[in-house]
Formats: structure tokens, C-alpha cells, sequence
């Protein structure tokens, strides 16, 4: 008898958890992903899979899961994913393959994220048959960027052969895995660290602390650096802050900020060298998966952490997991409330947010219901510090010292659907394109344009 | 690897320091930064290229000992190595986006204070190289603090030299020099180049202002990524929030809105931040307000 209900996955517990940066969801054993993989039907026709931005073949895994060969599932994701374990963690699977399962028409959708990261975590410890020598073509790629688009696009094509270099603005590669997405959701050196070390193993080079666009510019990269081609991951970098009064407080900072002083610097650990400040009452304006991360991380600092979104929790664009993690944790949640000005005590520091709360009216450009203020709402939020985690746009530093490549009014690269530019020769994927996103879709979009690069330099032999 | 190829005192505290970056030393130009960091959980520290050597490829920084951070970095020796050196940063001074001919119709002064003399120096030398003459004031506490004047003088007009005691040059203010070579001595420029302590560039702005003078100051705020990440040096001119990594980090001095970059400034450094880290942290190690004196002060 098939089960209605998913095999739970082991947490810490919330008390426990709010104490430390480990990671809040332990995952499944070798038994019960076993047991959940028996809850797939392995249907003909498979939905979730068109669900997948990088259509892993979805049945296919979870058929060896059940039978218990863990070492075929890797290399059934390994055809389609260079970065299992992380997706495994972190996409937003109930709007994509779990969305998409027959079985959430009458219980819960097969748990395909916790199989994919079971098969993920257990393979790093399996002696897997290495890949076939790659023989060389003697084509040279270079990749902007060493996020998730990056590594995907890097790593495809070191798969087809080429010889391929990814330049890192940041002294450590990962981009927002590293920087932004936090230690208790996405562990650095068991997890991102592996998932680089196995797109180098392909024979894939990492040259960090090299900006594009001042470092070195893609023209320079073409014409001295005999790059035949190149891909830009660079992501959506710069953060966005509201424009209200006393923003520039001391004490008011981008997620941003926040989160790769904590992350990429280590900021807080006992031997960095990077300050991080926290206040004892935050906010944190947003509803993101950013805001939960700077939210947790900073009730984890020890602060009282509020949750600041205009619209509603339907609303709330941050993955399930995260918001439900989050209220477990104790963070408040000031939904429907939007804030109006920051207020600063006489050395300039945030002492208070003056918000108004907001009612929900007909829906939007984005299918949203449009936040309008309720009258005579306002109140004074008690906090000592805000974090605006409002989203982010793509950095214009690539686009304005490359000629012939062009950008939308967003700042955002302009690319067709194989992410080829409107510059010979360049192609481009992830947030630089769509403006921020998700890590999926990103690799989605690297591996897209790998193979239009890859179309592109055959034919140019 | 980025290693330090020459070390010398320029003071006491202050270093100077002629580092192999290859990537940096090809594209940089006068006004540009660079990010030094040393050791795997060490803090990105920006600091001014101050002079570059294309064929060596090495690049110049010249850094002032405050902090925990750079006290590291005063230990360094010949053959050592910085954990990264990225560059350039932000917008070269615009000075290089004129034509020579430009230039020479331009009376241009130079303001430097304290280790703001460093990044003073490459826009001297640069100016020098295209036969454009240019005069400098250099200002300091004393003259046990004073940096970079035989360079100067071997490259300006005139070097006028003031000290707050009075050990060397005049005893008073740059302001002070500036004004009585403006209201005194007949002297007259186009455009005035300020780098030093905030409030240094606050008061030579404001007397500028006053005399007419278009200036362009440096802003050295605290700063992590470098590249539009973070936001955390953002800035008010005229009335629109800047980052200074990418829009500067020059800007119209007259626009600056000086005392709210001054009061970010002592976000990781007044007490109560100090108390607040103390408390969240239980120790406070220090090296955090450096970066934005390291430069500059």
C-alpha cells in the first residue's frame, strides 16, 4: 500500500539549532531514502522532470535509490547536475519537480530534493568509477563567474573537451554559494567545497581575485588571452535599498553585507579578522530566501530577529522550508507592513523603524496582489538595527567595458534563449541575464549555453 | 603569488610596499584601488595604488600600521605574500580622461594629508609624465609624519609643506596654506585634488567652495567586496547614494555630504559598537576600523 505521506526527514530541533551554524536539516539515511524512493511510481511520462531546469532524469535515479544502488543514482544526476548536493538543499522544489509529482494530487509529492541530496552526500563517500579520459579539442572557454551558472557551464564543457578557465572576483569560488547562501543551509567544506573540487577534477582552472571588467576585460581575454569563447555568470550583485529616510544610519546594512561578512569572511569566528556587528533587535526587510538567511543568521548571533514583508505569508517568496524553519526558530513575522523611515539616535545610529501596515488589493504586474497602505497604521518597530534584503541587481561593470554587449534597462545582459549575446562569441546565463533568481535556474542557464558553445565552436573548425 | 618585492619605512608606521600583481599592474591607472587580504580568515583591506611598474608588473601600496590587520602586514618581508591582491578598483581619476593639451591650459593643486600623500603621488607623477606642471600642498602633525616630499618636490611645481606644531614648513593647516596662497600670494587654480582624512577633505572643500574652486576629493569608506557587493560604503553626493568602489572613489567634493561618511566611519570603531561587539562577541580584538584609515589618515 503506497504511503500518503512522505518519509520525514531528521532536523535539529529548533531550540538546539538557534545556538549554531549547523546545518538545520540532517538529511536522510541509506533505510528511509530506500523507503521514500519505493513511494515513486515511476510514471511513463514524467512531470517532474519537465520541472527540472536541468531535466535530471528524475525516475531513473529514483529507481536505483530503490533498489539500492546509491553509486548508479550518482551517475544517472551526474549526467544532467554538476552540483547535486547543493540542489538538494536548496531549490525550490515545491514549485518545480515536487510541484509537478502525480502524488501531490492526492498526498504528498515523492521528497525528490532529500533522494537527491541523499544520493549526493553518500556518493562523496563512495569510490565511484571515475569518468572516462576526456579527450582535449584544443578550444579555449572562458567563464565569468564561479556561481552556480559558472561551474555548470565550466564544467560541461571540460566534459566535451574544452580547456576551460573560470575568473572569481572574490578571493574564494562558489560566488552566492560561498558569500550569501548561509553554513546551516548549505555546509561550505562538506558540500560547496566537494562540488568545486569535482568540477576542477575535470581539468577545469579557478583563477580567484580577478575582476572582469578592470582585472582584465573580455576583449582582452579574446584577443591576448586566445579565449575562443566566453561565458559570463557574474550574477546580480548589487543590492537594492529602499530610499527612505536614515538608511544610511549606522546600523542599517544590505543582506548582502551582512551575509558575506558572516559567510565568505567568516566574520564572528573566533580567528577573523572581519567585524560583524548585530544588534540585540533586528530587522529584516524582505521576504526572500536572502531575508530568511540574514534573519537566521542573525537570531543565531543572539539577537531578537523581525521579519518585515509588505505582503502577505502566501506571499513570501523564500522557499517553504525556509519560512517554516524560520518560525520554528522564533523569528517574528511582520507581515503586510512596509517600513517608512529609519530612526537614528544623536551619535547616528538605528534606533527604531517607523513601519504602516498594509492591506492587499487587486493583483499586480506579477500576478501579486498589490500591497496598499491602511491609513493611520503607523508604528515605531523597537530595533537597534535593519538589514534590507530587497533583492539585487546585475553589476554594470562587464557591460560597460565590453563594446557590442548590450544590456536591457535593468542592467541586466541581453541573451536569446541559448544564452548567446548580442556580442560574438559571448554568451551569458544565470542572474546577470534574469536579474536575481534562483541556483537552478542559473545552472539551467550555464548548461543551455555550454552546448550552444559548444554547437557554436564545432562548426567553427 | 602576490609577492612583496620591496619594503621600506616611509615613517615609523607607515609602509611602503612594491608587490607582484600582474593582472593589477597591467590595468590600473591614477585613482584607482586594490583589495590586499593576508591569511585564509584574514579581512579584505582596500587601499590606493600609489604608483605601478607595468613592465615589472608589481604595484605600489603604502599603508599606515592601525590596527591588528595591518600590524600583520608590517611584519611582511621581501619574498613574502599577500593571500590576494585584486584590482584595479573603481573609476581612475578623471585627470586621465583629458588630453595633455587639456591639462596644460589647467592650474591644478593638489592637497595631501598624512598618508593621503601616497595616493596623492601617482596623479603628481602622472600629470609630470604628460609635462603638466602642478604645485601640492602636503600636510601632516608633525614632520616625524610627513611622507613622499622628496618624491613630490622632484615632481611638482612647488611642494608647500605645513605641520600642525610647526617642525616642518609652516605650523598650521593645508586650509591655512591653501588660503594664503589663494587671498595672499595671487595665486590662482582651476581645480583643486584633496586626499586625506575625511575631515581634512571636509574643511578644504568647504574653503574651496568659497574660493571658487572645483575639487575633487578621494573617499576611502569602510568597504568589503569592492566591486558594488555589499553597499557598505555607501555614500550621500549630492543628495543620491553613492558606493564608492564603483561610482568613486573620486567625487565632487562640493557635494559630499562629508559628515554622514564620517559618522559610517565609526561604525566598527566608537565605543559603542566597541560595547556592542564586546557584548555579542565577548572580546574585541580591534583591526576592524582600520581599512578606513589604513589609506587615508
Amino acid at each position: 500500500m503506497l504511503s500518503l505521506q512522505r518519509v520525514p526527514v531528521r532536523e535539529q530541533p529548533a531550540a538546539q539549532r538557534r545556538q549554531n551554524f549547523e546545518e538545520v536539516c540532517l538529511g536522510y539515511d541509506r533505510e528511509e531514502a530506500i523507503q521514500e524512493a519505493s513511494r515513486c511510481l515511476g510514471c511513463k511520462k514524467p512531470k517532474c522532470v519537465e520541472g527540472c531546469p536541468v531535466s535530471i532524469d528524475i525516475p531513473g535515479f529514483i529507481a536505483k535509490v530503490k533498489s539500492g544502488d546509491v553509486a548508479g543514482a550518482a551517475h544517472v544526476i551526474a549526467k544532467d547536475s554538476a552540483l547535486p548536493a547543493v540542489c538538494g538543499r536548496v531549490c525550490p522544489q515545491e514549485s518545480q519537480c515536487e510541484g509537478l509529482c502525480v502524488l501531490s494530487n492526492k498526498g504528498d509529492s515523492v521528497s525528490i530534493g532529500k533522494l537527491e541530496r541523499f544520493v549526493a552526500d553518500s556518493a562523496r563517500e563512495l569510490p565511484l568509477n571515475q569518468a572516462a579520459p576526456i579527450t582535449k579539442n584544443g578550444k579555449r572557454v572562458a567563464v565569468v563567474g564561479s556561481g552556480p551558472a559558472g561551474l555548470t557551464c565550466a564544467g560541461e564543457l571540460a566534459r566535451k573537451g574544452y580547456e576551460v578557465k573560470i575568473f572569481e572576483a572574490l578571493h574564494e569560488a562558489g560566488g552566492v554559494l560561498v558569500y550569501g547562501i548561509p553554513e546551516f543551509r548549505l555546509p561550505k567544506e562538506n558540500v560547496v567545497a566537494k562540488e568545486i573540487e569535482g568540477v576542477k577534477r575535470l581539468g577545469v582552472e579557478i583563477e580567484t581575485d580577478t575582476v572582469v571588467g578592470r582585472s582584465v576585460t573580455i576583449d582582452e581575454l579574446m584577443r591576448n588571452e586566445h579565449f575562443d569563447a566566453v561565458f559570463i555568470g557574474s550574477g546580480a550583485g548589487l543590492p537594492k535599498f529602499m530610499g527612505i529616510l536614515g538608511e544610511n544610519a549606522n546600523g542599517v546594512f544590505s543582506a548582502n553585507e551582512y551575509l558575506t561578512r558572516a559567510n565568505l569572511m567568516r566574520a564572528g569566528q573566533p580567528d577573523a579578522d572581519t567585524p560583524l556587528h548585530t544588534g540585540r533587535r533586528v530587522a529584516v526587510v524582505g521576504g526572500g530566501n536572502v531575508a530568511m538567511d540574514a534573519a537566521r543568521t542573525a537570531l543565531r548571533k543572539g539577537a531578537e530577529v523581525y521579519i518585515v514583508y509588505r505582503r502577505g505569508e502566501k506571499e513570501l517568496p523564500a522557499r517553504v522550508e525556509e519560512v517554516h524553519h524560520a518560525m520554528q526558530e522564533g523569528i517574528h513575522f511582520e507581515l503586510l507592513t512596509n517600513p517608512t523611515a529609519i530612526l537614528t539616535n544623536e551619535k547616528g545610529w538605528v534606533s527604531g523603524m517607523t513601519c504602516v501596515r498594509m492591506g492587499l488589493g487587486e493583483p499586480d504586474e506579477s500576478g501579486r496582489r498589490k500591497p496598499v497602505e491602511v491609513k493611520g497604521s503607523d508604528f515605531t518597530l523597537e530595533v537597534d538595527m535593519v538589514i534590507m534584503a530587497l533583492g539585487t541587481t546585475p553589476n554594470p561593470l562587464i557591460a560597460s567595458t565590453t563594446p557590442g554587449l548590450n544590456t536591457n534597462k535593468w542592467n541586466c545582459l541581453i541573451a536569446d534563449d541559448n544564452g548567446q549575446t548580442t556580442k560574438l562569441g559571448v554568451w551569458a546565463g544565470g542572474d546577470a541575464v534574469t536579474g536575481a533568481a534562483t541556483v537552478i535556474l542559473a545552472m539551467g542557464a550555464g548548461k543551455t549555453a555550454a552546448q550552444s558553445i559548444d554547437d557554436a565552436l564545432s562548426k567553427r573548425q | 603569488m602576490y609577492t612583496i618585492q620591496k619594503v621600506r619605512n616611509l615613517t615609523a608606521d607607515i609602509l611602503w610596499m612594491e608587490v607582484f600583481a600582474p593582472r593589477v599592474a597591467a590595468n590600473c591607472l591614477p585613482g584607482q584601488f586594490l583589495i590586499v587580504r593576508l591569511g585564509e580568515k584574514g579581512e579584505r583591506i582596500p587601499l590606493t595604488i600609489c604608483d605601478y611598474d607595468r613592465i615589472a608588473q608589481t604595484v605600489t601600496i603604502v599603508f599606515q600600521v592601525v590596527g591588528a590587520s595591518t600590524a600583520k602586514m608590517a611584519e611582511l618581508r621581501v619574498g613574502d605574500a599577500f593571500s590576494s591582491v585584486m584590482g584595479p578598483l573603481g573609476k581612475p581619476s578623471e585627470l586621465t580622461e583629458e588630453t595633455p593639451e587639456a591639462l596644460r591650459q589647467k592650474k591644478i593643486l593638489f592637497v595631501a594629508g598624512g598618508v593621503g600623500t601616497a595616493p596623492v603621488y601617482p596623479q603628481v607623477k602622472y600629470l609630470h609624465s604628460l609635462g603638466v606642471p602642478c604645485d601640492c600642498i602636503i600636510g601632516a602633525r608633525d614632520q616625524s609624519l610627513l611622507i613622499l616630499t622628496d618624491e613630490m618636490t622632484a615632481m611638482a611645481d612647488n611642494v608647500y609643506i605645513a605641520t600642525n606644531d610647526g617642525s616642518a614648513g609652516v605650523k598650521g593647516l593645508v586650509t591655512d596654506v591653501l588660503k594664503d596662497l589663494v587671498l595672499h600670494q595671487g595665486k590662482h587654480y582651476d581645480l583643486c585634488v584633496a586626499i586625506g582624512p575625511m575631515i581634512m577633505m571636509k574643511f578644504c572643500a568647504l574653503l574651496t567652495r568659497e574660493l571658487g574652486i572645483p575639487t575633487v576629493v578621494s573617499l576611502n569608506p569602510i568597504m568589503m567586496d569592492g566591486t558594488g557587493m555589499c553597499g557598505a560604503c555607501r555614500i550621500t553626493v549630492g543628495g543620491q547614494v553613492k558606493f564608492a568602489c564603483v561610482d568613486g572613489p573620486e567625487f565632487d567634493g562640493h557635494l559630499v555630504n562629508f559628515d554622514e561618511a564620517m559618522n559610517r566611519q565609526t561604525l566598527y570603531k566608537t565605543e559603542e559598537g566597541r560595547a556592542m561587539l564586546a557584548l555579542r562577541e565577548g572580546k574585541h580584538e580591534g583591526g576592524c576600523c582600520e581599512k578606513e584609515v589604513a589609506n587615508h589618515a
